[in-house]
């Protein structure tokens, strides 16, 4: 802020003010050596607040804007919750499996989005490759096949939300007790024809995620690698489970720490750190404390807890995934092949889903009694998602709390980066293929910052280096394109 | 005997007592208007049906027809005017259509995208004003009201309950509810009041009825309102 005469000039520096822009700062000691990374998200929305006096059956409504990526999953949670609120604790059966089929088209559509349009161009073309190359219209280029499996599967996903919501994005689907329309039987057969060729391409997909691994293996296990817990829902059986489940925690060896959590009460085992430089949350399992609890979620966690997965091809790469990491699995760039994992499961499940008769039934809706608290948890692509809201007895929202995967993911995150950063930042400058790493590092988890990229893949982002006095030795920007 | 206007150079034929919206509407003619509504006394509050009678502006809603009348209607600097109205009752109120229940039933909203309105323009006023949910069936919205006094005259005149009024100065003006209390849970409205219906945007709203159409379903989805007033 500079002030002339008696004007003052703010000025807001686009990076950390323009959502979706990420900004690393990078801390030396006195003897020039890394001690912390962190990750700066601009996530701060807001939307907490301003749904405050809001009536509660506007709320899924409104959260689904919270992201262009996966607005479903919000949208479902908040379903969710608002389900609890108006008393209603089971769907009929054609609204619950509905809303499986729509979570099942989001997840598949994020994953695919995620690891063709976003991750193919680091993992095809070379980390450290001209920065001009990593993108996805190169991967069309170069490797058409490849780009073609994923701009097709993102396309099935958008439309299976489409015939459910009325839109590919942003759509109308969850109300108070059920989902507002039924799907068409034209609409169920156009979606089943295509499911065979999109479980064809999924198991390509999770083909070529894994060589891609393998190919350079001690490379893709080292690198930002860190230990973590893992927390996520997990089916009754012990199977993986993207809707509705219980939460199992494993340890960084694989050992079960807690098992059978009941999501309604995460607040009795989860709390939230708050740190002066971060507008983000550090979550933690509250008997671990903040230093020892924390976590990773999303597709590694959810491969790495579950028994099995339920549907027979996603469990036979399953199987390939554990066998080769031993039990858990922490490199974060092992995310991608579990990320491709899931994408099989949820081409399998929304083909049996489509299959059963009951998918185009006309009974949507049930009534109950109004409550005062609702909590919708579920899993989002990027991983486990809490909404929950308090009402007053004329439905008016008093309170809300919302959070995201990516929040749970935030220490993660932050120490996955220092170590990318330690391996690849050596003195006090910055090179362009230390801000790569670092990108690739924070890629791995496809955070939420990522959402104003996605249609090429590029992420702006800012990388500081900063020593023990606060002096900014250097830094380093690479804007979208 | 049928007398003549002409409107965007359209010969209209009229009968003697016809305001130019109603003359218009009988010729398949669109007017663009909020305030009114077919059945019901025009006020010609809202500035929406302003046209050209003969160089010089006037309500359509409020202006009778007379002969030598030669009026612009969809011209672009009526329409011009028009879009600045509607951009007008939008900044003056608090319109979140991304979530708002009534969008693709609305007919502020319709009236936007039929005036090709593709931002709000002026400065948002964001003013404070209250959400009524406390009636079982129906819920108030004021930061939709248009303050088009269509559900004021609905209640009195058709639903016999005069439930509603307008009431304050200038931009404090706002919808009153006629309780001890002034909220609706103290009143006998109910869903199938005519003063629900006729609210031409998310104001009154039903509660059961809650998202009842996805996207692409809705009213406006399919049909623009210019269209929609002449669907047989
Ligand atoms: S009342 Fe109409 S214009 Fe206002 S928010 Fe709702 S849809 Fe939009």
């Amino acid at each position: 802020m500079t002030e002339q005469g008696n004007r003052k000039k703010v000025v807001i520096d686009p990076v950390t003010r323009v959502e979706g822009h990420g900004k690393v700062t990078l801390l030396l000691n006195e003897e020039d050596r890394l001690v912390e990374a962190r990750l700066h998200i601009v996530e701060f929305r807001g939307f907490e607040k301003f749904i405050e006096g809001r009536p509660y059956w506007e709320v899924p409504m409104i959260v689904q804007r919270l992201c262009g990526i996966c607005p479903v999953s919000h949208h479902l949670a908040a379903g969710k919750a608002v389900d609890q609120l108006v008393g209603v604790r089971q769907l009929t059966p054609t609204a619950e499996l509905l809303r499986r089929l729509l979570h099942y088209g989001q997840v598949l559509q994020s994953h695919a989005t995620h690891f063709f349009h976003l991750a193919s161009p680091d993992l095809l073309f070379g980390f450290t490759s001209d920065a001009a190359r990593r993108n996805i219209l190169q991967v069309i280029q170069d490797k058409a096949e490849i780009a073609r499996d994923g701009i097709l599967l993102r396309k099935f996903g958008q439309q299976i939300i489409e015939k459910i919501s009325g839109k590919r994005i942003h759509g109308i689907a969850a109300i108070p007790g059920g989902m507002n329309s039924p799907l068409q039987i034209a609409d169920r057969d156009l979606l089943l024809g295509q499911c065979d060729e999109m479980i064809r391409r999924a198991e390509k997909s999770v083909l070529l995620a894994a060589t891609l691994y393998q190919q350079n293996l001690d490379y893709h296990q080292q690198f930002a690698a860190i230990d973590s817990k893992f927390a996520g829902l997990v089916a009754p059986s012990g199977a993986l489970e993207l809707y509705e489940g219980s939460i199992r925690v494993k340890d960084e060896h694989g050992g079960l720490l807690f098992d059978g959590l009941n999501p309604q009460s995460y607040y009795d085992y989860i709390s939230e750190e708050v740190r002066s430089w971060s507008y983000m949350k550090f979550p933690y399992l509250t008997s671990l404390g903040a230093e020892l609890g924390w976590y990773r979620v999303g597709p590694l966690a959810r491969i790495n807890l579950c028994d099995y997965i339920s549907t027979p091809l996603a469990e036979v790469a399953r199987q390939q995934f554990v066998k080769l990491h031993n039990g858990v699995a922490q490199p974060p760039l092992a995310f991608h092949w579990a990320r491709m994992i899931e994408l099989l499961h949820c081409a399998e499940m929304i083909k049996s889903t489509l299959e059963l008769p009951t998918i185009v039934g006309r009974d949507l809706r049930v009534e109950g009694e109004l409550c005062s608290e609702g909590i919708g948890v579920i899993e989002a692509p990027r991983g486990l998602l809490f909404h929950h809201y308090q009402i007053d007895d004329e439905g008016l929202i008093t309170k809300a709390n919302l959070i995201v995967s990516t929040t749970h993911n935030n220490q993660a995150m932050n120490n996955s980066v220092k170590v990318a950063a330690e391996q690849c930042v050596e003195g006090k400058a910055l090179t362009e293929g230390a801000l790569n790493q670092i990108e690739v590092a924070i890629r791995a988890y496809d955070p939420c910052l990522s959402c104003a990229t996605h249609a090429v893949g590029n992420m702006p982002l800012e990388v500081r280096l900063v020593d023990c006095q606060g002096t900014l030795l250097d830094s380093t920007i690479k804007s979208a394109y | 005997m049928n007398k003549q206007i002409i409107i965007d150079g359209e010969v209209v034929t009229y009968r003697p007592g016809q305001t130019l919206i109603q003359a218009a509407r009988e010729s398949g003619i669109y007017i663009p208007h909020l305030c009114y509504q077919p059945g019901y006394h025009a006020i010609g509050s809202c500035r929406v049906c302003m046209v050209k009678v003969n160089g010089r502006w006037a309500s359509a809603c409020t202006t009778l027809a007379a002969e030598g009348q030669v009026i612009d209607n969809r011209t672009l600097e009526v329409d011009a005017h028009r879009k600045q109205i509607v951009q007008m009752l939008f900044v003056e109120g608090n319109h979140y259509c991304p979530y708002c229940e009534k969008s693709g039933e609305c007919d502020l909203q319709a009236t936007a995208y039929e005036l090709n309105m593709q931002e709000d323009h002026f400065q948002h006023l964001y003013p404070h004003r209250s959400l009524d949910t406390s009636h079982a069936e129906v819920w108030l919205d004021r930061d939709r009201c248009i303050l088009c006094g269509l559900c004021v005259q609905a209640s009195a005149e058709q639903d016999n309950k005069h439930l509603f009024t307008l009431g304050g100065r200038g931009t404090a003006t706002q919808l009153l509810v006629n309780s001890s209390s002034g909220q609706l849970g103290e009143t006998n409205i109910s869903a199938a009041d005519e003063a629900v219906a006729v609210c031409p945007v998310g104001a009154l709203m039903k509660k059961q009825s809650i998202y009842s159409r996805r996207s692409g379903e809705r009213t406006y989805d399919k049909t623009p309102i210019s269209k929609l007033e002449f669907k047989a």
